[in-house]
């Protein structure tokens, strides 16, 4: 009695034996008949033949046979679309049956069968099942919509639907407010700015109203909706906040999770002094908490945003160490995730619970773990200073363990303790140097030479260590080899008499044996340095390195705030923006923290009051993961360290660095056309700075980027003096023949961070001209006057007036063609008049706009080659001094500048005051008038407005 | 919103697929077998796949991995969420969820799928209401169907769908009305081997079944509601009456459904039934080791402790054991290297033991890892953090319903560091 008898078949001819069920008199062998039609299907057999016999099926009183064929149809019309249209009929007459069950089911149905000639025929019975009495045929056809703008999106909008949903989420069922929400947010997605979802305070009433009444995924809906939008004012956030709490109690995880994205958000806008905002944090930990008993699955998910919620707010689960703590049949997946939320969460109130646990895994059996573990006790160290002296022993006792994999782990994170706590712990080098034979990984054998030549000077026998890696000098890999090199020179620096010879040996096999550009360069910069002045090579070699810094794998804060935006969904789960992932995204609207009110900010201009200070200039000095390459790179000291200022060089020094920069480095850096980008290219998306992706990036650039720019960063960053933006003359705008005699001229400007509409207006009609007002229509970057027009006095027969209209950009979005088109009203008391204008694009360049330079370089690498624009700026006649003093005070901001082959190439950024970055690399010829400038943005469609703005200033 | 689904077997066959929207080749799922691949256990496939095109995300339910394909940002959870409420109706329609059951049902599968999702939203996962719409299959319902030619499917609009209960049909009608709880709380722990507690909190539950006429309203309160710490209530809580009087009220859904999880925090002192002393170690030659172990009772608050069972996962070289228990059998599996222990209930006068030799692989080297211990008990009776149910009180309905609450106490992840 079971659906596997529908699985046998027969001798026959399977196919011609169902046709000819399916044609029987008898209902119940109909329907036998079609169960089989859809057992096949299931499996994946072809039974697209019967479809004309299975259709005929369809016309019936029985809903189960109902059912199964339209299970059918959807699964086939797609590929029979002529006969689908055979089923069109009963669709509609379906539409009308008296049980709304039916009609629910004909026109969820109808949406499904993906066929555009069916689509016109939906059209009629969806308008009506929209506006149905019964609320379950409501609901249904909210998400028909959906599914219809899927198959044709014109379609939807010429006929209307689109506000027919809008008007849904006024309705009186919850059920059918969560499905329109949801249907609009699906469409929306495709629509990045078509502002669908429009927010406004008595619309979140009603989606606050049906949250509580709605179905559990239909409160994720209304919540994942509710993050996007902004209240206007702390108050209006916390009465949100507390009617979202309750949501914390509810048994679907994804419904926690969303409610924590929302709270999460929302909190950011409360004044840290307030009552409710302790209340709130305090609610925030055990519905956390309670998400680890979950499923591994739903743990995971949980895991990873819970890593981006202690990164935001530590303070939350600071007392919740223990539930981090690894069961030993966890899955691998949630062990991983676990060790790095302990990591974060360690201070030195718990760092003995966290280390007692951490030698504990590094027993376990899976070798993955066990790895990750004995990293996480190097951090540990790093990051609670207190505890150095207990984690370092720790670590012994874990080399004495002999596992090979274990002391290899060992030795790479007690050089980086080296690193940050100097002459503390070389009393166990000689413990380290037991265990050389061991090593075999090319990490772990660095890690051990950069030791040995560090200390090289206690360390009696380091000549003889250190030989013994050079006799396999060639089948080591690269970050080995350089790091022979550099240890080597430091040894003979520290030893010269002995080992002259060794240097020698290193030098030719480096310079001469190999055919790795790296580190035939690096082997001639020692070279020149060593031959050149001695003193000055071991000022440079042998120079004081910059302590790493505590956190080496943090999120950078911006991408880490609109993370905390995207709490709960696959982005959080990646810890990457969506726009760097999601297929069929179309221009991903950043989305950002709502600034703290109180904060003495105004909470108009959101791109000035970034909330708690975390601009990109904040970004604290971070050592990405491959801290080794880089790491050892400033061993060389040809640039400053990264984040410290240009030391005054010793005149020695000079010398030689400026002969490495005339000769060594300017091969490093090749005359490739596009120095920064080119090569980079292949590395993966998220580079060196934020995705803690393993050292895969070639060092080669590495190395030139880190020293050269290093060096060049400064006379970026003094270029300070301002002179005052380019702002263009005033144009007419509205000519008086077109007014009624009233001439507006106008142009823009941005001062102090305010953008300003400079306005003339002027009265050429015979009669006075009174209360005036303006308004404009929503564009790309939703300015809007941040106050009404300023126009006090009447305005008498040929006069003119100039007023400045402040602006802000927190008005309605919509995507205008061209981009920086506004539409603009003006009303006075004879009549309202229309014009448009085109803004310059530099309006929008907010003063934050500077990169860091690490960021600039990652994100430089991470955009792809078909987001960036290049275009020529033809007779110009500027220096390329003068041209970055300019552009700087339009918020462009020169970061650094390199002289490659008589070129000037400036490295600029600029935000615009969406959040949206553009970086530019400009080329000036010496001698030439025709500059050569290369955009890279995320929204490309911007790139051709910001060169019509270069071009101007250059100019101009 | 979910594209589609593939149901895969441990041997790695997708033995049904289902598409909501346009159908995406099964290709797809060969990044997740390459995944599968890559992770030693099917319990450590990661949950979410990333490919060029799509994204899979997976859970593993009783041999079954539930693939589901989704295309545009969605939420991880909401997913996961959605398969395991699908993998607990085929274990609430057919009493299993396995290949078989599936395959013997695929017609009511493909139903049922059909029913609680539409164009990738969900529609009904209640399941009281889709047992309204698909009736689940009985050996009698079919015969009967077969005779009379009636089906499976309601043919009208199920009554709870719209309502502001949407978890309870009306006109429900039972001779004997009765309402009973079980409140079932795991101890989750994490012991070392010095026998002092690293972690341990406790996961309780109340599950209800209830069976009452007509709409009853219905009132459960506590002796101490305060040691529960997080709450997740089932949607019929009104969770402003627990806010303000600490009682749970609610109309509750007819049959069986979980009430309201909760969690007792590490903070709170939790009670250890047993304690475990234990000794495993191994030779540094011949090729051997030993193991001692002895379950003694501890805070048992004067109960039984039945049902005990000691699992230990060894080392792969531990080829065989021969052992002596006091009490129970023990039993060791050379291929998964599993020791179980099934010992029973705790006996307080006499703590049962394990005691002998463990033979390893000749020429292996020692062992690096230390086993853990995993224990697993029950404790009839006995809310382990001690809450106690005060009182039910029944509204809105005229008679006098039978009721009735039972405690439990069991382990959850219960684990003992050697």
């Amino acid at each position: 009695m079971t659906d596997s008898k529908y699985f046998t078949t027969t001798k026959k001819g399977e196919i011609f034996e169902l046709k000819a069920e399916l044609n029987s008199d008898k209902k119940e062998k109909k329907k036998e008949a079609v169960k089989k039609v859809i057992a096949s299907m299931t499996v994946g057999k072809d039974v697209s033949a019967l479809f004309p016999d299975v259709v005929n099926c369809m016309q019936t009183d029985n809903l189960e046979l109902k059912k199964l064929v339209y299970l059918y149809l959807m699964n086939y019309a797609k590929s029979q679309p002529d006969m689908a249209i055979m089923a069109v009929n009963t669709f509609v007459k379906d539409c009308e049956d008296p049980n709304p069950l039916i009609r629910a089911l004909a026109v969820r149905t109808m949406g499904c069968i993906r066929v555009d000639k069916i689509t016109e025929y939906l059209c009629e019975p969806l308008r009506k099942c929209l506006k149905d009495e019964d609320p379950y045929v409501r609901k249904t056809a909210a998400v028909c919509v959906a599914k219809l703008h899927d198959i044709n999106a014109q379609l939807v909008e010429d006929q209307g639907f689109l506000d027919t949903l809008k008007d849904l989420i006024s309705d009186s069922n919850p059920m059918v407010v969560a499905n329109a929400v949801a249907a609009l947010s699906e469409i929306a997605e495709s629509h990045p700015n078509s502002n669908l979802l429009d927010l406004n305070p008595q619309t979140i009433n009603k989606l606050l109203t049906a949250l509580n009444e709605c179905t559990e995924w239909g409160q994720i809906f209304i919540l994942d909706c509710l993050a996007n939008y902004m209240p206007r004012d702390d108050r209006e956030s916390q009465s949100i906040c507390e009617r979202v709490t309750p949501r914390l109690s509810h048994a679907n995880s994804a419904v926690v999770l969303s409610a924590v994205k929302v709270l999460m958000k929302f909190m950011e806008m409360l004044p840290k002094d307030l009552d409710y905002y302790g209340t709130l944090l305090k609610k925030l930990a055990p519905p956390l908490v309670t998400l680890l008993s979950a499923e591994p699955e739903l743990q995971y998910v949980a895991l990873r945003n819970i890593n981006l919620i202690v990164q935001k707010r530590p303070e939350i689960l600071k007392h919740e160490m223990k539930v981090f703590f690894v069961k030993y049949n966890d899955p691998i997946y949630v062990k991983l995730e676990k060790l790095d939320i302990m990591i974060r969460l360690a201070s030195q109130a718990n760092i003995a619970q966290v280390l007692a646990e951490l030698k504990e895994y590094a027993t376990e059996v899976d070798v993955d773990f066990v790895r990750k573990a004995v990293r996480a006790i190097g951090r540990c160290a790093i990051k609670v200073e207190q505890s150095a002296e207990r984690c370092v022993s720790t670590l012994l006792d874990l080399i004495q363990t002999k596992v090979n994999y274990v002391v290899q782990e060992a030795i790479v994170v007690i050089k980086d303790i080296f690193r940050k706590y100097p002459n503390k712990y070389e009393s166990v080098i000689a413990t380290l140097c037991e265990n050389l034979d061991s090593l075999d990984e090319p990490e772990a054998r660095a890690a051990m030479i950069w030791i040995v030549g560090e200390y090289a000077e206690r360390i009696d026998n380091a000549d003889e260590l250190l030989e013994s890696f050079l006799e396999g000098f060639h089948d080591e890999s690269t970050q080995v080899q350089l790091q022979l090199l550099t240890a080597i020179v430091k040894l003979f620096l520290k030893k010269p008499t002995e080992t002259q010879e060794l240097v020698q040996q290193v030098l030719s096999l480096a310079t001469q044996d190999s055919d790795n550009p790296d580190l035939r360069d690096r082997g001639y910069i020692y070279w020149r340095l060593l031959s050149t002045d001695p003193v000055a090579a071991k000022e440079v070699v042998l120079a004081e390195k910059p302590l790493i810094s505590e956190e080496t794998d943090l999120i950078e804060p911006t991408l880490l705030e609109e993370l905390i935006c995207h709490i709960g969904t696959l982005a959080s789960v990646y810890h990457k923006p969506p726009s760097a992932f999601v297929e069929g995204s179309r221009g991903v609207q950043h989305k950002r923290l709502p600034p703290r009110s109180g904060s003495g900010e105004s909470t108009e201009s959101p791109e000035v009051g970034q909330p708690g200070g975390t601009g990109p200039e904040a970004t604290p000095a971070v050592i990405p993961s491959q801290s080794d390459l880089l790491g050892d790179l400033l061993n060389l000291d040809l640039g400053p360290p990264a984040s410290g200022s240009v030391p005054a060089p010793t005149s020695g020094m000079q010398m030689g660095a400026v002969d490495l920069l005339g000769s060594g480095l300017d091969t490093l850096m090749g005359d490739d056309s596009e120095p920064l980008g080119g090569d980079i290219g292949g590395s993966p998306a998220m580079g060196a700075g934020f995705a803690g992706a393993p050292a895969v990036m070639p060092a080669s650039l590495n190395a030139p980027v880190g020293g050269g720019l290093g060096d060049l960063f400064d006379l970026g960053s003094s270029m300070g003096m301002t002179t005052g933006a380019y702002v263009a003359p005033k144009s007419v705008w509205l000519p008086a023949m077109k007014a009624k005699g009233l001439e507006i001229s106008g142009t823009f400007s941005r001062r102090a961070g305010v953008i300003q509409m400079e306005l003339s207006l002027t009265n050429k009609a015979m009669s006075i001209m009174t209360d005036f007002a303006i308004q404009f229509n929503r564009n790309s970057f939703g300015l809007a006057p941040a106050g009404p027009l300023q126009v006090l006095t009447p305005l008498s027969p040929n006069q003119t007036i100039e007023v400045s209209l402040p602006l802000n950009n927190v008005g309605p979005v919509m995507k205008m063609e061209p981009l920086n088109n506004l539409q603009v009203a003006v009303k006075n008391n004879i009549d309202v008049f229309y014009f448009s204008c085109q803004y310059p694009i530099s309006i929008l360049f907010v003063e934050d706009g500077k990169m860091e330079r690490q960021v600039f370089l990652a994100t430089w690498k991470d955009i792809t080659g078909e987001n960036e624009a290049q275009f020529q700026i033809k007779d110009c006649h500027i220096n390329s001094d003068a041209a970055s003093n300019k552009l700087q005070s339009s918020n462009m901001f020169t970061i650094a500048k390199r002289i490659v082959d008589g070129q000037d190439m400036l490295y600029q950024s600029m935000k615009l005051s969406n959040g949206i970055w553009v970086l530019a690399e400009l080329r000036l010829q010496a001698g030439s008038p025709n500059y050569t400038l290369s955009l890279k943005c995320r929204a490309p469609e911007v790139s051709q407005y910001v060169f019509q703005y270069y071009e101007t200033v250059l100019k101009n | 919103m979910i594209h589609s689904l593939f149901l895969i077997n441990s041997a790695g066959d997708i033995f049904l697929e289902k598409h909501w929207k346009s159908v995406i080749s099964r290709s797809v799922c060969d990044y997740f077998f390459e995944a599968q691949e890559k992770a030693s256990t099917p319990e450590n496939v990661p949950p979410v796949i990333s490919t060029p095109h799509h994204y899979l995300i997976n859970i593993y339910r009783d041999k079954i991995f539930f693939v589901s394909v989704i295309q545009t940002e969605v939420p991880p959870l909401f997913v996961i969420e959605f398969l395991h409420r699908v993998a607990e109706m085929f274990q609430d329609y057919f009493g299993e969820c396995s290949e078989a059951s599936i395959k013997d049902n695929v017609v009511i599968v493909y139903e049922l799928l059909e029913e609680m999702l539409d164009n990738g939203f969900p529609l009904a996962t209640e399941s009281n209401i889709l047992k309204e719409l698909i009736k689940p299959p009985t050996v009698l319902r079919s015969v009967v169907n077969t005779i009379t030619g009636s089906t499976n499917v309601g043919e009208t609009l199920p009554t709870g769908q719209l309502s502001t209960v949407p978890w309870r049909r009306t006109g429900v009608k039972y001779t004997n009305n009765e309402a009973y709880f079980d409140v079932v709380e795991e101890i989750d722990a994490i012991i070392d081997k010095s026998g002092t507690t690293v972690i341990a909190e406790i996961q309780g539950v109340i599950d209800a079944c209830v069976k009452l006429s007509g709409m009853p309203d219905l009132t459960l309160s506590f002796v101490n509601p305060r040691l529960m710490d997080d709450l997740s209530f089932h949607p019929c809580v009104r969770f402003k009456r627990w806010e303000a009087e600490r009682v749970l009220s609610f109309i509750p859904p007819d049959g069986n459904f979980r009430l309201v999880s909760y969690h007792v925090n590490a903070q709170n002192l939790v009670a250890i039934p047993v304690y475990v002393k234990q000794n495993i170690s191994f030779f540094e030659s011949g090729f051997s080791g030993r193991l001692d172990i002895t379950v003694e009772p501890k805070q048992t608050m004067g109960k039984t402790v039945e049902g005990v069972v000691v699992t230990v996962h060894m080392p792969k070289v531990v080829l065989s054991a021969n052992l002596t228990p006091t009490q129970g059998t023990y039993n060791y599996d050379p291929v998964t290297k599993v020791l179980a222990w099934d010992i029973g209930k705790l006996n307080q006068q006499k703590p049962p033991n394990l005691k002998g030799s463990l033979s390893l692989q000749s020429g292996a080297p020692k062992p690096e890892e230390n086993p853990s211990l995993n224990i697993d008990l029950k404790i009839q009776q006995l809310a382990i953090s001690g809450l106690k149910v005060n009182r039910l009180d029944m509204f809105g309905e005229k008679y006098k319903p039978f009721k009735g609450v039972k405690y439990l106490t069991k382990a959850g992840k219960f684990q003992v560091r050697t």
